[in-house]
């Protein structure tokens, strides 16, 4: 191994969803004499950004505003966002969303042949640019296909990253495992931007894809960075029983009701205002994800959820929509209502429950996507910039993906500009890397199962963390994540082959999990009042005066979790009273 | 309904003289559960050395695709107890190289992607500060069809003429070169047609018509194929009647 490196790049970004690529074009626009390389665990076109449906919000609706995003954004993050972020994510997330129509985006248009909105949760204006219910999958194809004009943006597929090479608090390059011929690699590179995406499968029930393991958060956390607001994980209220299968906010947008067992509206009794016939912005079914997904719980000690093979759920009624609005709106909805739950929500009611779905928090980064490593950037679900502090806004975060992806692009590219060669001295750090992996292979390490690790790390994430938590709830947790990491060193691996070896990348991706789950715990332990996705039954109100500030997980160096304290910034909206519906 | 089915798994190593093996496991057999799920039961508490691709389990990442009882299916989007009472046979997809177990080499496809130009080629300088292109819905819906592609492959391994001659460019692609040509945004219909004349373009294609069959998102390459076909005799037309500065 120490022979040498397999390739040397200036940029390296570490996956291929809408930020990586978004990032990718950027350097290659702006520094086409850079070497620009995407080295993504599965091919760019598959990554997880594929599955968003509802839409990507930008501010360009006749009476909407900047500063009305803005306030959304801040009051829906419960004023634990950095208010200069949001000011930049929503006056550049409109120039980014035409950027991508521009590169061929089939964005739904209104008949003159604009651009078309629609309402969203949490959001007081229509502003929400869509492509059917398809958003996700069109923005990372066009981003993708794009991608592929800039011939000069070398593509590593299907390569796992398993370290990030850090020398004397700089970063140097990433070891990777080539999965096709099972290959250990090392790729130096001046500046690394990390967009692998979100967390979800720490979880067991989670619209996240199986890909969504958070290794950008553990590679940077084991790296030396810290990560931000982990203790905030987003439910998003209406997911298909079993599956985990979103169901996109934008049905409630164009006019869906959540109905309890007696068929009844059930958020009027929640403080998110009165049922209308029609969707009223900031108001009942389009109030914000962490109050409706609080909401059913509080339906479901009532008694007045529905019993289901999997667990309480209730009804979501498109009924009254009609098949034309749904299948010009919201085809990809009725097609998996059909072929999973095998019911036609033309016709019939589906059935929803409260799911995992996104993670506010992630790499501590500042507004350009830099982190406190020299050279490391990091943007995407990935990263905590922050725009969605306690609670993100359905739709804020493709845009998200677009302009801070942009952003960190740009940023690398010019730290590589100026940055010296990688040193030399990482290929020591590659050499135990290459040992450690090897070592993971060896015989007789003991007896125990990925499979069965995983399942107990998830179901202790949410009994510990769910929608609501308590100071016993999570330390309890904590020890039975503490348990879990020594059973970790004792997985024996039974696939002794190179060749797209499975088993070791599952076994990658589960140690990385574990090491997240802790930050989560840890940093929910740590903040002992309620704010946004964070609800303590033991402390059930915002605590401004202890907490209105983010907290910083560092990994110590016997790999207990150390917790700081870092205050939000806060430009021109002072916090104040969340208010839907009223 | 039985509780459980027996899965034919093709089992591959990649070796000097190794050649695919079936290999047979019962798995429950519930109403909810799609042919990956019965794999990740094998894998998470059979044999965990089983290889194949999954992401989304939603039918739009475009991973899981492999045979199923011969049929190029999404494994998360195809149901177990369609197969029941079973065996139901899963291997991986026709007409591309096994790179393990359930994996195939999809690097041909990747390699022909970009042959068709899949981006929007103009030759004006607008850019993003002059506002959007305007497109009407009916514009939109011109091309809409082809856009919804997954990359899954499916139509790859339906397709005889694709197994018999891995230069045709084959049926995605040319669904891909025909959503670009017809979005009203688009002004490269020339240059992807220079790609599509060739013989491995949409000449190598003797309409059988297996891509639409097996099309799990309804992008019909069929019918894409069949109108470059029209625009490519058409342009055979012009060169034999004109002199290329004339055309
Ligand atoms: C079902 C669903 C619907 C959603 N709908 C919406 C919506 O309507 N609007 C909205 O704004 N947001 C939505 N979201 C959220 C949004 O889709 C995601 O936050 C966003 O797409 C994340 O993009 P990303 O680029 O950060 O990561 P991803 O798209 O997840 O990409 C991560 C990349 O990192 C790579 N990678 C990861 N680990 C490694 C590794 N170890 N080595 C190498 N490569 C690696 C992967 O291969 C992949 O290419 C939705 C999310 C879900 C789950
Ligand atoms: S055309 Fe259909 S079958 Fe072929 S790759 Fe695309 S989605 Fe899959
Ligand atoms: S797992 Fe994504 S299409 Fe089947």
């Amino acid at each position: 191994m120490s022979e040498g490196a397999t390739a040397a790049h200036d940029v390296l970004l570490v996956g291929g969803g809408a930020a990586g690529l978004r990032a990718a074009i950027a350097i290659a626009e702006t520094n086409p004499s850079l070497s620009v390389a995407v080295v993504s665990k599965v091919y760019p076109m598959r990554s997880h950004t594929v599955s968003a449906e509802g839409g990507a919000a930008g501010a360009i609706a006749e009476g909407d505003t900047l500063d009305e995003h803005a306030y959304d954004t801040i009051s829906g993050s419960d004023w634990l966002c950095d208010q200069d972020a949001v000011e930049a994510f929503v006056q550049e997330a409109p120039r980014e969303l035409l950027q991508l129509e521009h590169w061929g985006c089939p964005w739904s248009r209104e008949p003159d042949g604009r651009i078309a909105v629609r309402a969203f949760g949490g959001m007081k204006n229509m502003r929400t640019w869509f492509a059917a219910d398809k958003t996700g999958f069109h923005m990372l194809h066009s981003l993708f296909q794009t991608s592929l004009k800039y011939t000069d943006i070398t593509r590593y597929d299907e390569w796992f990253v398993t370290r990030l090479l850090v020398d004397d608090g700089r970063v140097h390059g990433v070891v990777a495992i080539e999965l096709m011929s099972g290959r250990i690699e090392v790729i130096t590179a001046k500046s690394v931007v990390l967009c692998n995406g979100g967390s979800g499968k720490v979880f067991p029930f989670t619209t996240n894809a199986n890909i969504c393991t958070g290794d950008g958060m553990a590679l940077a956390y084991r790296a030396g960075a810290p990560l931000k607001d982990m203790e905030f994980v987003q439910y998003h209220p209406t997911g298909l029983p079993f599956t985990g299968i979103l169901i996109t906010e934008a049905t409630r947008a164009e006019g869906g009701w959540l109905l309890n067992k007696d068929g009844y509206r059930y958020l009027q009794d929640y403080d998110l205002g009165k049922p209308e016939p029609t969707p009223v912005l900031r108001s009942m079914e389009l109030g914000p994800r962490d109050r409706l997904s609080q909401a059913f719980v509080h339906e479901v000690e009532k008694g007045r959820t529905i019993e289901s093979p999997y667990g309480p759920i209730v009804h979501l009624d498109l009924r009254h929509l009609g098949a034309k609005l749904i299948d010009t709106k919201l085809p990809m909805v009725r097609e998996l209502c059909m072929q999973y739950e095998r019911i036609d929500p033309v016709t019939e009611l589906i059935p929803v429950r409260p799911v995992v779905h996104y993670m506010m928090g992630g790499v501590h980064t500042d507004i350009n996507g830099a982190t406190p490593i020299d050279g490391l950037f990091a943007a995407g679900e990935t990263a905590c910039v922050t725009i969605n502090g306690a609670n993100r806004l359905g739709s804020n975060s493709l845009p998200e993906c677009l302009v801070f992806g942009a952003r960190a692009g740009r940023a690398a590219a010019e730290y590589a500009t100026s940055a010296k060669q990688p040193s030399p001295a990482v290929m020591r750090q590659a050499d135990d890397e290459v040992r450690r992996l090897e070592q993971m292979r060896s015989p007789d390490r003991g007896h125990e199962q990925i499979a069965d690790i995983r399942e107990e790390m998830q179901s202790t994430m949410e009994d510990s963390a769910g929608i609501f938590r308590s100071g016993d709830s999570l330390a309890k947790g904590v020890d039975q994540l503490a348990e879990l990491q020594q059973r970790l060193d004792r997985i024996q691996l039974y696939d002794q082959t190179s060749a797209f070896n499975t088993e070791l990348v599952a076994a990658l991706e589960l140690a990385n999990m574990l090491d997240i789950a802790e930050t989560i715990l840890h940093s929910a332990v740590q903040r002992e009042e309620s704010r946004g996705a964070h609800q303590r039954t033991d402390f059930t109100t915002r605590d401004d005066t202890r907490f209105l500030n983010h907290a910083l997980a560092y990994r110590d160096s016997d790999g207990s979790v150390r917790i700081e304290r870092l205050p939000v910034t806060i430009t021109r909206w002072p916090p104040g009273e969340r208010v839907y519906g009223r | 309904m039985a509780d459980s089915i027996r899965m034919q798994v093709t089992r591959y190593t990649p070796g000097p003289d190794s050649v695919p093996t079936v290999a047979e496991y019962d798995v429950p057999l519930r109403k909810d559960w799609a042919v990956l799920d019965g794999l990740n039961y094998i894998k998470d508490h059979v044999d965990s050395s089983l290889s194949y691709r999954w992401s989304c389990r939603m039918g739009i990442c475009g991973s899981c695709g492999m045979n199923v009882e011969g049929e190029p299916k999404l494994t998360c989007a195809t149901f177990l107890t369609d197969y029941a009472p079973g065996p139901v046979r899963v291997e991986p997809l026709s007409n591309f190289p096994i790179v393990r177990d359930l994996v195939v080499d999809i690097e041909d496809f990747m390699e022909k992607l970009p042959r068709v130009k899949p981006w929007i080629i103009r030759d004006d300088d607008v850019t993003v500060i002059d506002g959007e292109y305007l497109q009407t819905p009916e514009e939109l819906a011109e091309y809409k069809q082809f856009s919804n592609c997954i990359n899954c492959m499916l139509c790859y391994a339906a397709c005889p003429i694709y197994g018999l001659e891995p230069d045709f460019i084959g049926p995605a692609a040319i669904a891909l070169a025909e959503r670009y040509d017809l979005d009203s945004r688009d002004r490269g219909q020339r240059e992807r047609l220079d790609v599509l004349i060739e013989k491995e373009g949409v000449w190598g294609c003797t309409f059988v018509g297996e891509c639409t069959t097996v099309c799990p998102k309804h992008v019909d390459p069929a019918g894409a194929i069949q109108r470059y076909k029209l625009k490519a005799a058409k342009e055979n037309l012009m060169t034999f009647l004109l002199p290329r500065a004339a055309r």
